[in-house]
């Protein structure tokens, strides 16, 4: 069983829930933007959640089956066509040996996840079949799919077409979107204005965003707290002694754009941090399209863990709805 | 004589030319083949050629140069 690829739409990529644990030696976490929507995928053909999928970005590809499968499409508005005629989002649906996988315009959202029944059976990188594309490590040859490429699809299992995930778990950003946000190591080196302004303004997500960074673009400029350069920092006042960036730590670099990292973030450098998204949000940044407008929203410590439990809950349901 | 749209595949920034200091691809009025560029899209630090798609007698462009476009949207309508 294989898929051919077609057209590769805009970046398709295959990806999984990621590779934790090398992060301290560069190589990021990776995995999908919108873990929810992989593993919701992932669930409704029969798949272990971990399975690797697709994730393609703003435009979907055009895929060619040589044998039958089961294919869910969750994640962003983007309507899937099987030889033409239109399938539901987020529920599993049959594509038959020689039918085409295609997609219409996306409506909203940023990134649809398709998984195939078997998963996507490229070679296992260090623990993952994410694609990390700068290190050219995991997924199809370490980088976005390519019109002509053969995608190998495991063995999969038997669950039946028609299964659908109910409305409640299929998340979408408000508008302006809301991220919450736990100030960080170096928020005291802002201004107390700035600190004002930066969860006050509303921004909005710049074109550059993508798998490594989410930036954004449109607040006030932050101001910085006058002090002697520490031995090793850059001159600029966002610079810090070189120091570990988190996965959902944002940077601001001059104090004019915040950049959140996410699955395919550098670890480490010079930016002061002003917080962390929490992880309850994190899949939501991975649907915000450009010019999206969004806000930053201050919590503490326990809302934050209080946010983390409830999306664990969510999950817990979500799995139990499906089984 | 009827009319056609163009949509964006992407959302973006769409630009006219391939650069600032060069005339457009293409101007108002100017015939178009299906595979003659009409404009860039900007998203994820790429450019993105946005072909015609269709081949018509004269372009009508919608959306200005360095204009914010989701996708879906119309950005010019051809007459055929």
């Amino acid at each position: 069983m294989a898929i051919k690829v077609l057209h590769h739409g805009l970046a398709t990529t295959v990806q999984d829930l990621g590779r934790p644990g090398y992060f301290h030696l560069g190589i990021p976490v990776g995995g999908a933007m919108d873990r929810l929507a992989m593993r919701a995928a992932n669930l409704l053909v029969g798949n272990d959640e971990g399975a690797a999928g697709l994730e393609a970005v703003f435009m979907g590809p055009k895929l060619e089956f040589t044998e039958d499968a089961l294919v869910a499409v969750t994640g962003a508005d983007m309507p899937a066509k099987v030889d033409g005629v239109v399938q539901p989002g987020w529920t599993a649906f049959k594509v038959k040996a020689g039918q085409v996988l295609s997609f219409d315009f996306l409506k909203s959202g940023a990134r649809i996840y398709i998984a195939v029944s078997g998963g996507i059976d490229v070679p296992v990188a260090l623990g993952s079949r994410s694609t990390y594309p700068i290190g050219a490590l995991g997924g199809y040859k370490g980088r976005p799919l390519a019109p002509g490429d053969e995608l190998p699809v495991g063995a999969g299992s038997l669950a039946s077409e028609g299964r659908a995930l109910a409305e409640e778990y299929r998340r979408k950003p408000g508008t302006p979107a809301a991220l919450r946000v736990l100030p960080g190591l170096y928020w005291d080196r802002l201004t107390d204005e700035a600190k004002d302004n930066f969860f006050a303004d509303e921004w909005k997500v710049a074109p550059e965003a993508d798998r490594m960074g989410y930036r954004f673009r449109g607040g006030r400029k932050l101001s910085f707290v006058e002090r002697k350069q520490p031995f090793g920092a850059g001159s600029d006042p966002s610079n810090i002694v070189d120091s570990c960036y988190p996965y959902g730590s944002i940077q601001v670099p001059g104090g004019t754009e915040p950049i959140i990292l996410h699955r395919d973030a550098v670890s480490g450098g010079g930016y002061f941090m002003v917080g962390t998204v929490i992880s309850a949000d994190m899949d939501l940044i991975g649907q915000l399209q450009p010019h999206t407008p969004a806000r930053f929203v201050k919590v503490t410590m326990e809302e934050a863990l209080a946010a983390r439990a409830e999306r664990a809950g969510l999950l817990e349901r979500l799995r139990a709805s499906l089984n | 004589m009827s009319k056609l749209e163009i949509r964006s595949p992407l959302p973006g920034t769409f630009y006219r030319a391939s650069s600032p200091d060069v005339p457009p691809f293409k101007a108002d009025g100017d015939a178009v083949a299906s595979g003659d560029t009409i404009g860039l899209i900007e998203v994820m630090k790429t450019f993105q050629e946005i072909p015609a798609g269709i081949d018509g007698k004269a372009i009508t462009f919608l959306v200005d140069n360095e204009e914010p476009v989701m996708a879906g949207q119309v950005i010019a309508e051809v007459e055929q």
